[in-house]
């Protein structure tokens, strides 16, 4: 195939695919009971330098017990897939836990406009971008890397300086002829994905969209999954065709109820705009970032102490309410700038 | 006939609403596209098929959502979906029209969202594409809603996020992006414009209530084409108001 243009961003977790095909090699195939803390996951998974990308999206389904722990490790150097990265990248990068990020969408709260923290380590240099990618660029990266194949080929990024700063390719299609966009695969170190249920094995179900979480578990080197709750195996079993990951793909079994919190968990519990809005706030100065971390992360021992603290069962309530609809949506941030 | 009174941002609403047909496909991103979708289903287009780029396909979104992944946009769904699932959808022609926001614009539709200055050392760090780029390359037409002045509607923009027509005719086919996809109108707190179809450069179809044609030029870096007969765009209507703040009560995007 001939090249027509390659993109100037750095080339990261990319494998050959016989390479990770060594390592799928020696990843057990039994049922083991994989349970363990979120202390005991971060510590045993998660190494200083490491690749890594959460599950769900935005403020969507995010494993956020995972984003404290690292942080209160005190994990450095990591590098983020900023896909759609919104409250976890902002914090981690805030906490200075990572150094490198590619970026699809980073640095922004969607409809609750820019991120004074990780725009300032950004803008300062202290995190460097290392690529630029689109949503569906990325997770087309991790459908490649799921399907073990070096690369699959797109119609996005063409013509643009988005392709420019990715490490994408363009070709000639040996079909059409025409240019078509081939983006590598990507294989993170480590994932974190937050589920609604699953058993002691790592059989995980999601209720609602899945996002790119299906390609994402079956692209990740290590997969450690925090859910709402633990069901019995049996369960599973019962409805198979709810299973998005099955147990072979995961590595690790965290419960966490409330683990997406002050994220969005469907059907369960919405955003906690409260909190959501004090982070902010607070993280317009470095001094409030350290005043944060110091509440909520390394204040506290156990996420169950995070969540008395952030208000308790009666917030909690509050935002289970709310996402049956029953409640009036409360955020400090309505009438502030729209920047998107 | 009594004066009904409106802000840009509700009059911009309306227009990107007017603009949506029914019985199409639309991609919606967060705040006022979701507003202006919202608003056309219930109008003129009830049977607007929204989908979101999470996954949600075909909602009956019953508030506002703050987030184009959060549950509202999946409520009551034909489809709680994922990403590959609609982005390829896109990718094989199924989206009529999509959204898309914008930092700075230049004659020929092309946007930037990533950043001001230079993007080794940037002034301002923007977010980048999220699914933008997929978007202004993948949907039939894209309908961009932002504010207008010379430091937004500029010469070149600094770098280009999400593809318009690139260099101008043909090189969005040249670059290898789906055949007759493209930027359709861009709405501004100032007037509605087009492209041309022979030189795909942004031109000027009408003007808000009480802006005039220098207004439309002093506001942009970009000679901006300006046909003879130029209509005045049709203010909302008491009705159009009356649900847009049932769409969202509280202000969320509205009192913006």
């Amino acid at each position: 195939m001939e090249i027509l243009d390659e993109g100037e961003g750095e080339l990261l977790a990319w494998y050959d695919p016989d390479e990770h095909r060594k390592w799928i090699a020696k990843k057990p195939r039994d049922l083991i009971d994989k349970r363990m803390t979120i202390k005991e996951a971060v510590s045993k998974f998660v190494h200083d330098g490491d690749y890594i990308a959460m599950g769900g999206f935005g403020h969507i389904r995010v494993s956020m017990a995972t984003i404290y722990e690292i942080i209160r490790q005190k994990k450095r150097n990591l590098t983020m897939a900023g896909k759609t990265a919104v409250h976890d990248s902002d914090i981690l990068i805030a906490a200075g836990c990572v150094s490198k990020i590619e970026v699809a969408y980073a640095f922004g709260h969607e409809l609750r406009g820019l991120s004074p923290a990780s725009r300032r380590v950004v803008e300062t240099g202290k995190c460097k971008v290392v690529s630029e990618w689109s949503n569906a660029a990325f997770q087309w990266r991790f459908l490649a890397a799921a399907m073990g194949l070096p690369f699959i080929p797109t119609r996005v990024l063409l013509g643009t300086d988005t392709f420019k700063k990715s490490s994408a390719k363009v070709v000639k299609d040996p079909f059409s002829g025409k240019p078509i966009c081939l983006v590598p695969a990507c294989f993170p170190d480590v994932v974190f994905m937050h589920v609604h249920r699953c058993d002691i094995y790592g059989n995980a179900q999601i209720d609602g969209i899945i996002v790119e979480d299906f390609e994402l578990a079956r692209a990740a080197k290590r997969l450690i999954i925090t859910t709402e709750e633990i069901i019995d195996h049996e369960k599973i079993r019962e409805e198979p065709w709810k299973t998005v990951i099955p147990y072979f793909l995961v590595d690790a079994v965290v419960e966490v109820p409330f683990g997406a919190h002050p994220c969005n968990m469907p059907y369960l519990y919405y955003f906690d705009e409260e909190h959501i809005g004090e982070w902010l706030r607070l993280s317009k100065t470095e001094e409030g970032v350290q005043e944060y971390l110091d509440k909520y992360v390394y204040g506290v021992e156990t996420f169950e102490e995070y969540l008395e603290l952030v208000g308790g069962i009666k917030k909690l309530n509050y935002l289970r309410r709310l996402e049956k609809l029953r409640e009036k949506l409360y955020a400090p941030w309505i009438g502030g700038s729209l920047n998107e | 006939m009594s004066e009904v009174k409106y802000s840009t941002i509700e009059l911009m609403a309306c227009v990107a609403a007017r603009i949506l047909e029914d019985r199409k496909s639309v991609f919606v991103g967060t705040g006022l596209p979701m507003i202006a979708a919202m608003l056309a289903q219930r109008t003129h287009a009830p049977n607007l098929l929204i989908v979101f780029e999470a996954g949600g396909i075909g909602p009956q979104i019953p508030v506002l959502p703050i987030s184009v992944g959060d549950s509202r946009t999946f409520y009551r769904a034909v489809a709680a979906s994922s990403m590959h699932d609609v982005m390829m959808l896109a990718q094989a022609g199924w989206i009529d029209y999509g959204f898309l926001g914008a930092a700075q614009i230049d004659m020929y539709g092309n946007i930037n969202t990533t950043v001001i200055g230079p993007w080794e050392k940037p002034k301002v760090r923007l977010p980048g594409s999220g699914g933008a780029n997929d978007v202004g390359s993948l949907c039939n037409r894209t309908i961009i809603l932002m504010r207008q002045d010379a430091r937004r509607f500029v010469e070149r923009v600094n770098y280009i996020t999400t593809p318009g027509y690139l260099t101008g005719p043909g090189a969005r086919e040249k670059a290898g992006l789906p055949e007759g996809s493209g930027p359709y109108r861009v709405i501004t707190q100032l007037g509605v414009y087009g492209f041309d179809e022979e030189t795909k450069r942004m031109k000027l179809l009408s003007v808000h209530p009480g802006v005039t044609i220098d207004d439309i030029k002093v506001n942009s870096q970009f000679e901006i084409l300006i046909p003879e007969e130029i209509s005045t765009t049709e203010p909302p209507t008491k009705e159009e108001l009356k649900i847009l703040h049932e769409i969202d009560p509280t202000g969320i995007v509205l009192r913006k």
